[in-house]
């Protein structure tokens, strides 16, 4: 097996374009784990840890541009503020070892329908940037998931950065794992208000085969807060659970070992109404970001 | 032969001090801390070999035929075996020797072994393994311990049929009837020792024909016992010596690599070494078993238990492994720590096609414990009491009588361990100020109180210390004693295994406490001295204390003679170095006594003798020492997501004599993790006898995050029949965590809850 260390982003691309087949390694927390486990043998890993460009995170047009390679630990310590929801769901990440290492990109690149960026990014419109020597191009995040560990990206390129806005309103990450930490998603959920557009964001993870929005569920909440969004008031009971009823509507999940099918749908009722209710509240409070 | 050998750690020699009774660091610490404490996974030898096992992926099936042809033809790869190589006999096992150490024609559970081979490479035996070719007729799998035994055309998986033991406890009358009835059927999932250095070992080939095993294990005897005939050898020219054990918990009672490695190192000349991987080693040792019982409590109108009847049903897998021994412990124990006048509870032990099942942590009676205590609970709803105080009306004390006849004869102080439990401060109730890490769901930020509830339970338990029904159950050590650069210096060799829980440091106390010496070092375990028995049942501390005690005593001894010739008194001690008189004071330094001379003696300790059962009314006096602990578990349940957060474990136990306080309190922390564990979490999935979780992905253990703050009481009422009046530590805070934490779920959602682990699906009902 190679291993390939380019130290610039066009080294690193001209290196993709060459040899397709080289995987990208990054934090590794994925790539090392399916490398010990002998369910792939790459002829080459593409270490991504010397480019500096795509290590780094600015605030470009009104919009941060997250490189694709910073850690979780960093999205937690620097980015709370600006994106909460996504810093929340990296708090969930892991251990403290794997959020030092592992990065959104990774998580992206890896598609796994538990990712925990996945709900967050999806809840806020995100838009991956990706690079070849042919060029660079954005995908909207809806359009990024293709399957259960398949994406949009293609062979010769690779992720360079996330974009998306500040957060505009509240945000909330919640995920259910059956221990208190170092879990994966049975499922998770996402949840972004946007006063400015006056719609809500949501994201829901380990509900189908992609990550994906409940965009039934945002309509109904988009409408049942237009009048409120300007004189703002708790919401009822029956709005919450009509909202949660929604998003466990949108989800297609599966029995496994982690969860049953019906209790995972269940759930992300629970979560979608408790989060919406979290971020309302916030709202109310004329909280724009919150961070449990 | 080797230029470079890593076999086993040195000798342990530190400038620790501390004798029975104090705290002192563990001698193997420091290097466990940095990271340069040799486990068995560490081994090295120059020109070695890595062996891998190819393990079959059907749970029951025929094998028409294997070639190992395609293995051999890739380069690197020195050997490759079948059952046709095994030198001797091709069976091995603890109770019975009924498995088979490379399986002929048949495969009774998904990853048996079928042929193992050895590379120059760990990678290249794994793709040589892969290649080998194995022609299986699958089989439909027997999956079900009751139908295994009571189904009809059910498969006989062994030639004696599908029954490993059925053991029956009649006591009283067993027509007895009450005025309250309360029933219930209780299941426990398949737990797994999760242990976190894999099974793993070298084997190098000696001159005289013979073979050197270096290995993580329980009991190097017994070890030792198995592998000769497998190997065609006598005993002594399989030397076994403990390499780093990364944790146990009963899972290595059983061989796993053992043979293997020692065949392909025989067969190649050279020294093999085998490490599992995590996956390989939740198919490579036995796991806790999995057990249906069904109780029927009667009791008068006070709650005073006037029956118990049970039918439990413990599904040992495809190998015997210590079936028979745990379903004694789950029938003799079950009902608990209390006085029933009348009993008949029987139990039965399957063959299936499930992973092989033997001994864990708690061994039988942390399934019953699971099924009494539930059962006290519902007694107490019925007659109207608080559980404590049901539990205080039947408690079982000194003088009680068992329901297999035995007369409790030392301390049992049940009573006194509820009432500590009970009487402890309740943590505080939460408050208004949210920190998500102490919810249920933690750090997933699931709740912020919504649909929390707290509960309290209670549980407690009780446990045999030391191997049971007349088994001859001894320990052996040698002591010498010599001066070293001018000081007096103690050497123990045991062959009793440190698996974590802190023998070593042990070893050493009790050596300083009876020779007052400073200086202690801690030989390797290894099969040049007695056997120690097994690092299980709570025992080494019993046994092989016991054997330091006594070989320490004929040193001293011999001492006091060479002091007696020499200053003519008789009233001696040693203290500090120096060999004391009580009229004349200090009479010279040890060392000065000693001069030049090493004394030296090997004892073998006996705990008294346990006698076997009746096989029909299940009377005898089977056990030797009883240990009791008490929980109470103070639980947060979010109703909505079925999420736990066990807020605090209070838990008192009897140890008899704290001989480690520290230690001590490290055993029943972790026991009550363990139990935690198979309380809401650990649960090895078998879906048509086939793991669907082997890994620690899927598998979950409770987390720093999971395992809650304990306030614990540590009684120390001796017992007079055993080595400074200890009653074994490990085993009991595994079993009564797991049904206080259960009642405190059940108190918090008001469900029935009759499985464990509880899962969130059992709490929301979806
Ligand atoms: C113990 C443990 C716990 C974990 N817990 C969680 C958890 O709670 N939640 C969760 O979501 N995940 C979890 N993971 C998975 C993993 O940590 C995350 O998916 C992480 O985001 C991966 O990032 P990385 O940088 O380590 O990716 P890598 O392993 O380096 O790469 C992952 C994939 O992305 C590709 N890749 C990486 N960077 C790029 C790029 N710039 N362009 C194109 N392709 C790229 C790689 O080729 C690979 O296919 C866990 C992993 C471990 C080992």
């Amino acid at each position: 097996m190679d291993f390939i260390r380019p130290t610039s982003l066009a080294e690193a691309l001209r290196a993709k374009a060459e040899v397709p087949e080289a995987v990208p390694i990054a934090g590794g927390t994925d790539v090392m784990v399916e490398l010990n486990f002998d369910r792939r043998r790459p002829p080459a890993l593409l270490d991504l840890n010397a480019v500096g460009e795509i290590a780094k995170w600015s605030e470009v047009d009104g919009r941060i541009r997250l490189g694709a390679a910073v850690p979780y630990v960093r999205v937690i310590d620097e980015l709370g503020d600006r994106l909460p929801g996504l810093a929340m769901a990296a708090r969930t990440v892991g251990s403290p070892q794997i959020r030092n290492r592992g990065t959104v990109g990774g998580n992206l690149a890896a598609a796994s329908p538990a990712g925990d960026s996945h709900p967050p990014l999806l809840a806020s419109d995100a838009v991956v940037e990706v690079a070849s020597v042919r060029g660079t191009r954005t995908i909207p995040i809806t359009e990024f998931y293709l399957g259960v560990k398949r994406s949009a990206l293609e062979p010769d390129e690779l992720i360079t950065a996330v974009l998306l806005p500040p957060a505009d309103g509240p945000q909330q990450f919640s995920k259910v794992g059956t221990r208190n930490a170092m879990v994966i998603a049975v499922c998770s959920f996402a949840v972004a208000l946007h006063p400015a557009s006056g719609t809500v964001g949501t994201g829901l993870g380990s509900a189908a085969p992609t990550p994906r929005r409940a965009p039934e569920a945002e309509d109904y909440i988009a409408g049942e807060l237009s009048a409120l969004w300007q004189s703002p008031a708790p919401l009822a009971d029956s709005v919450l659970r009509r909202f949660g009823e929604l998003v466990g509507a949108a989800a297609q999940p599966i029995d496994d070992v982690r969860g049953s099918a019906a209790y995972r749908r269940h759930a992300l009722a629970v979560l979608a109404r408790r989060t919406l209710g979290w971020a309302w509240h916030d709202y109310c409070e004329g909280r724009v970001t919150a961070c449990a | 032969m080797t230029q470079m050998t890593r076999t086993s750690n040195p000798p342990l020699t530190t400038p620790i001090t501390g004798g029975v009774g104090e705290s002192p660091l563990r001698p193997d610490g420091a290097l466990k801390v940095r990271g340069e404490f040799a486990y068995s996974s560490d081994l090295w030898a120059d020109n070695m070999l890595w062996g891998v096992t190819l393990r079959t992926p059907h749970p029951y099936a025929r094998i028409r035929s294997i070639d190992v042809g395609p293995a051999l033809a890739l380069p690197g790869v020195y050997a490759a075996l079948t059952h046709e190589d095994v030198p001797g006999q091709n069976a091995y096992g603890l109770e019975h020797i009924d498995q088979p150490v490379l399986a002929v024609d048949v495969v009774r559970y998904q990853g048996e072994a079928v042929a193992i081979v050895a590379a120059d490479h760990p990678e290249t035996a794994r793709r040589a393994a892969a290649a080998i070719v194995v022609d299986y007729e699958v089989l439909e799998p027997v999956d079900n311990a009751e139908t295994a035994i009571f189904g009809e055309g059910v498969p006989k998986l062994h030639e004696g049929g599908n029954l490993v033991r059925y053991v029956p406890i009649l006591f009283g009358d067993q027509d007895a009837t009450a005025e309250v009835v309360v029933s219930g059927t209780y299941e426990v999932g398949m737990q797994d020792q999760a242990f976190l250095g894999p099974e793993s070992g070298m084997a190098v080939p000696a001159e005289d024909g013979g073979v050197d095993l270096y290995v993580a294990t329980q009991w190097l005897h017994v070890d030792q016992q198995q592998i000769a005939p497998a190997l065609n050898l006598p005993q002594d020219k399989v030397r076994i010596t403990l390499a780093g054990v990364g944790g146990a918990f009963g899972a290595r009672e059983d061989l796993s690599m053992q043979v293997h490695a020692c065949m392909l190192a025989l067969h190649t000349n050279k020294p093999v070494k085998m490490v599992y991987t995590r996956e390989e080693s939740f198919f490579g040792h036995v796991h806790r078993h999995p057990a249906v019982m069904h109780y029927e409590h009667g009791a008068d109108r006070d709650g005073k238990l006037v029956y118990v009847r049970a039918k439990m049903f413990l599904d040992g897998g495809a190998y015997a492994s210590s079936t028979g021994a745990v379903v004694a412990n789950a029938a003799t124990l079950g009902v608990g720590p209390y006085n029933v006048p009348n009993v008949k509870i029987e139990g039965w032990g399957a063959y299936t096609n499930n992973p092989p099942c033997g001994a864990m942590r708690g061994f039988g009676a942390v399934q019953a414990c699971f099924a009494y205590e539930s059962q006290m609970d519902k007694l107490a709803e019925a007659i109207g009491v608080d559980p404590v105080e049901i539990r205080l009306r039947n408690a079982l004390s000194e003088g009680s009588v068992m329901p297999t006849g035995q007369l409790v004869d030392s301390a049992a102080p049940v009573r006194e361990l509820m009432e500590r439990v009970r009487d402890k401060p309740m943590p505080p109730a939460r408050t208004s100020e949210v920190d998500i890490r102490t919810m249920p769901g933690g750090a997933s930020n699931t709740t912020h109180g919504e649909g929390v509830v707290r509960g309290v339970g209670y549980g407690v338990g009780i446990k045999n210390i030391c191997f049971s029904e007349g088994f001859d159950d001894y320990s052996t050590a040698r002591v010498r004693l010599e001066v070293i650069g001018g000081e007096p210096v103690a050497m123990v060799h045991t062959a009793a295994v440190e698996v974590g829980q802190g023998l070593v440091t042990l070893q050493a106390q009790i050596a300083r406490t009876e020779l007052g010496v400073q200086r202690v070092t801690i030989q390797p375990a290894d099969t040049s001295v007695g056997s120690a028995g097994s690092t299980s049942a709570s025992r080494q501390s019993y046994v092989t204390g016991g054997a330091v005690q006594s070989a320490c005593a004929a040193v001293r001894a011999e001492v006091f003679d060479l002091a007696r010739e020499r200053f003519g008194v008789s009233d001696l001690a040693l203290e500090g170095g120096k060999v004391v008189s009580a009229s004349r004071g200090v009479l010279a330094d040890l060392s000065d006594v000693l001069g030049d001379r090493a004394v030296e003696h090997t004892r073998e300790y006996r705990h008294r003798p346990s006698f076997p059962i009746d096989p029909l009314t299940g009377q005898g006096n089977a056990h030797v020492q009883y240990g009791f602990a008490a929980h109470r578990a103070v639980v947060d349940v979010d109703v909505d997501l079925g999420l736990v957060r066990v807020v605090e474990l209070a838990c008192a136990q009897d140890v008899g004599k704290a001989m480690n306080p520290d230690a001590v309190i490290g055993q029943i922390q972790g026991g009550s993790a363990q139990g935690l564990g198979l309380a809401v979490m650990e649960e090895i999935q078998l879906s048509g006898a086939k793991i669907r979780n082997p890994s620690f992905t899927d598998y979950l253990i409770p987390t720093i995050l999971d395992m809650p703050p304990m306030t614990i009481d540590v009684l120390e009422l001796a017992d007079p029949n055993a080595p400074y009046g200890l009653r074994g530590v490990g085993e009991p805070p595994t079993i009564s965590s797991t049904p206080a934490i259960v009642a405190a779920i059940r108190d918090a959602t008001k469900l029935a809850l009759k499985r464990i682990p509880v899962r969130p699906e059992h709490i929301t009902g979806t």
